[in-house]
């Protein structure tokens, strides 16, 4: 199956051309069912070849994505195929952990974020994360939120006051908070204390937010409640969410990467694979790959 | 069985062993001269028994022992959680140790040979240093309690969640915003009673206090004076044989309980501390 | 197929946007955890450095194969060594016997969460606390005088510094237990063991050497020791070496604190040549704890 690589960008690997069916595939050309005649939204992040070692286990491979605007891209798949790995290099998270290595690229506005023109600190404020536990901070709802733009300037107070505000209407939260703001941010709920966290990383006025498993510690109505958050500022914030509920990210995303794992010749454990990488549509309704149909049939049927 | 209830009797040892001549003392001596007077002279004829200079003595070289520690201790905790590399960790870790391990007349030979001369006398730029004085005590203490301190403050830091410092980092902050604005907020429970800890030791501390400050019960703030604490008093005293039952021996009954409290207190002070304001992740 | 680069429009750089003054701070900071770092290190360095350049001149081995004197090219610190391993064997052999008694009590039949067993913990917690000087004042009262009257030996100074090794004995002896992997416990039951014998020939053999380490780290305390000692006599002129537990006495360092406290310079010599034996004392105890604790490591 040759396909149409007309939009996307691959790498230039070793050589040779890449016909097997372990191969990533990147289909989004225009062509392609779902995306019949509408235009491309702008791209804003991609990653080539993007691949994380620890030590000297191989923990990912291969990872070619692409990231646009004003759309939610879910990365779906198994325990232990590395998504979480490969979010973490969107924003260099990676680079705290100090057995990890990465390699290949990623590019923000066509920026290499791990070249030498990228400061890490000022990559994560253009890329924020929401984290898979809500991580509040032990201060007040305010400052919890203020904390961000405090580090990275010198609001005023009238300044920090209005962002506090504005982005916790960005996150659906003022309404129920705003009574209470000098209050301890762990006297919220779960489900509050997630969207506390989207309001403090969108604080910053990110261009990306990286999301992973925001939902997965939170009863069904907190989740839902984000998920509608989600799909209202996607067009504001292109999101990036690493899931493993496959419904949730055949709900709220449009496009989805799947990933597998598998044991590589010389290798005792597995390593993560794209497998492939499309519009949801295509990949829930007519995947490419058997590997997918797999994982979403066995999943969903 | 009756082994284990030793561990009991000890505690209830101490307070028994000091409330009988406590109580003694002070029929001999009123409550009102012990801490309504200034001059500490139990041992003269006639005897004062003021014991002023000696809370201030112990309070001034406690002051510049902890200037010295918990900043310190602080400092290298920082360093050692966020900051230094494993090599560097796996070289300064045995350093602390070692240190950790000195005893304290070794700390106090140290006081009289290098930091009274050398450092004392030349920093304290408010009167003419001598050979003893409370700032070459309270540094050499403070040096003592270092290790410690760091220890407990860099234990008190570990147990912040990862998730919180990973968050800090994700909103683009720096390793120092991090550290002040998160990891200290979010370990403050522990590093109290780090620095509690930390103050109570120097208060007990008595032979680097004997070596280094004098045994002269000043009464006076200048730090560059020798001055003398309730436990180097309590030394000092003990140096000197007391014939059971004399007002001398009674006094270092009666300050000994006055250093019991204070440190007793200071210790279920911290535990307190450590309980009411143990932030609470769930 | 073109390129990533010029596909995209030309981007706001992700360079360095922070202030001057928030790198500043960052700098700063950094400066002051180096200079206390350094602090800790130069410490260490000059207190050793001292302490040998004071003492070198004094090291030989009349040093301790003599006796006090009143000159200090014959001074010597035997009865203080032989002192010192008295009172510290002593109290390590003692302590270690009721703490092992004490722990096993805990760990192996009391109920865990019994008030009585809350009660002992919080007792050795507030034990640890306590300045050491007021252990000396205990003594004086109840071992020393009152209704011990041993007066001022070896005995006494054993017995003092027993309920002082106490806290962290009995701390590192339960530690030590509750490391024991309950399989091995079980195992011994499943095969009809009783419980005290379950303990004696299983429990307690595995967790020597944690309990070694433990004791020596108890007996490094002990050995350097000086606060309770100075009110038990330990400072008195000796002159010779202890004959059993009614002896006079004095520790090595009472004897650095007397020395230390002479004017003259050649009994300051004579006091660091004696700290230096005291520290070489204490890293060779200490490395018998660190080649117990690799070794048992491997054994697992």
């Amino acid at each position: 199956m040759v396909e149409d690589m007309s939009n996307a960008t691959i790498s230039k690997t070793t050589g040779g051309s890449r016909q097997s069916d372990s191969v990533v595939r990147v289909n989004l050309s225009s062509d392609s069912q779902s995306n019949s005649g509408k235009p491309q939204n702008e791209m804003i992040m991609q990653s080539v070849d993007l691949q994380v070692h620890y030590g000297d286990f191989l923990a990912v491979r291969d990872v070619n994505l692409t990231i646009h605007k004003g759309e939610i891209t879910a990365l779906i798949g198994p325990s232990g195929c590395g998504k979480s790995t490969i979010i973490r290099c969107f924003n260099r998270m990676n680079d705290l952990i100090p057995t990890a290595k990465v390699g290949g690229k990623v590019f923000y506005k066509g920026i290499d974020l791990y070249g030498p023109e990228a400061n890490a600190g000022e990559v994560r404020r253009r890329i924020g994360m929401v984290f898979q536990k809500p991580n509040p901070f032990p201060k007040s709802i305010y400052d919890n939120v203020a904390f961000g733009p405090r580090v990275n300037g010198k609001p005023t107070k009238a300044e920090t006051d209005e962002l506090v505000e504005s982005s916790l209407k960005r996150a659906a939260l003022w309404e129920e908070v705003k009574d209470r703001l000098k209050q301890s941010a762990f006297s919220l709920s779960g489900g509050q204390q997630q969207r506390l966290c989207i309001a403090r990383a969108l604080a910053v006025n990110p261009d990306v937010l990286l999301m992973d498993e925001p939902c997965s510690a939170l009863d069904p109505i907190a989740t839902a409640r984000i998920e509608d958050l989600m799909a209202e500022i996607k067009s504001e914030y292109p999101i990036v969410i690493v899931t493993h509920n496959m419904q949730q990210a055949a709900r709220v995303s449009d496009r989805t990467a799947f990933f597998n794992t598998e044991i590589g010749a010389n290798a005792t454990r597995p390593t993560g694979v794209l497998v492939e990488y499309d519009t949801t549509r295509k990949i829930f309704a007519n995947p490419s790959d058997t590997r997918t149909e797999q994982y979403i049939s066995g999943r969903m049927g | 069985m009756i082994v284990a209830t030793s561990g009991v009797l000890v505690t209830t040892g101490v307070v028994v062993a000091l409330v009988r001549p406590t109580f003694d003392f002070f029929r001999a001596v009123s409550v009102t001269e012990f801490l309504g007077t200034t001059a500490w002279f139990p041992l003269y004829e006639p005897p004062d028994f003021g014991v002023w200079p000696l809370v201030i003595g112990t309070f001034s070289v406690m002051l510049v022992a902890v200037i010295i520690a918990v900043p310190g201790g602080l400092a290298i905790a920082f360093y050692l959680n966020q900051y230094a590399s494993d090599r560097v960790r796996r070289n300064l870790k045995p350093i602390l140790e070692i240190l950790a391990g000195v005893p304290t007349v070794v700390f106090g030979f140290f006081a009289i040979n290098f930091v009274g001369p050398n450092i004392a006398a030349k920093i304290w730029v408010f009167s003419d240093v001598g050979f003893y004085s409370a700032l070459s005590a309270g540094i050499t203490v403070g040096l003592m309690i270092l290790p410690m301190m760091t220890t407990l403050a860099e234990d008190a830091m570990a147990a912040v969640p990862r998730a919180l410092i990973e968050g800090s980092y994700a909103l683009g902050a720096t390793k120092r915003e991090t550290c002040t604005g998160v990891i200290f907020p979010a370990a403050l429970s522990g590093i109290i009673a780090a620095g509690v800890i930390a103050m109570s030791r120097a208060i007990g501390e008595t032979t680097i206090v004997l070596l280094a400050a004098g045994s002269t019960a000043n009464f006076s703030f200048d730090i560059g004076q020798p001055m003398q604490t309730m436990s180097s008093f309590i030394g000092f005293a003990g140096l000197g044989d007391q014939p059971t039952g004399s007002t001398g021996y009674q006094t270092i009954f009666a300050v000994g309980s006055l250093l019991f409290v204070i440190t007793f207190l200071l210790n279920m002070l911290s535990r307190r501390i450590v309980s009411k304001f143990r932030e609470v992740y769930e | 197929m073109s390129s990533v680069v010029s596909a995209q429009p030309v981007a706001t750089d992700l360079h360095d946007t922070t202030s001057r003054s928030r790198k500043n701070l960052d700098k700063l900071f950094l400066g002051g955890l180096w200079i206390f770092t350094l602090l800790a290190i130069i410490t260490l360095v000059t207190l050793v450095g001292t302490t040998l350049l004071k003492g070198y001149s004094r090291l030989n081995l009349s040093l301790i194969t003599n006796f006090p004197s009143p000159f200090p090219e014959d001074a010597g610190i035997q009865a203080a060594i032989f002192g010192s391993i008295w009172v510290v064997v002593t109290s390590g052999l003692v302590s270690l016997f009721i703490a092992m008694g004490t722990a096993i009590y805990l760990e192996e039949f009391a109920d865990q969460g019994s008030r009585f067993n809350k009660l002992i913990t919080i007792n050795i917690q507030t034990l640890a606390g306590v300045p050491s000087i007021v252990f000396g004042i205990l003594g004086l009262a109840f071992v020393a005088r009152g209704w011990l009257g041993w007066g001022f030996t070896v005995g006494t100074a054993s017995a003092v510094l027993t309920m002082m090794v106490l806290p962290v004995m009995i701390v590192s002896a339960r530690e030590a237990l509750k490391a024991v992997p309950s399989s091995l416990r079980e195992g011994a039951y499943a095969l009809g063991a009783t419980r005290w014998q379950t303990i004696v020939k299983q429990v307690v053999p595995s967790a020597i050497p944690g309990i070694a380490t433990g004791s020596i780290l108890g007996v490094s305390r002990a050995l350097g020791e000086s606060a309770p000692l100075i009110l038990l006599g330990a400072l008195a002129y000796v002159s010779s070496n202890p004959a059993g537990f009614d002896s006079d006495y004095t520790v090595l360092p009472l004897v650095i604190l007397k020395y230390t406290q002479e004017a003259q310079e050649e009994f300051q010599a004579v006091g660091a040549a004696a700290i230096i034996v005291l520290l070489v004392l204490l890293i060779a105890l200490n490395m018998i704890a660190i080649v117990i604790r690799d070794k048992s490591r491997k054994s697992w």
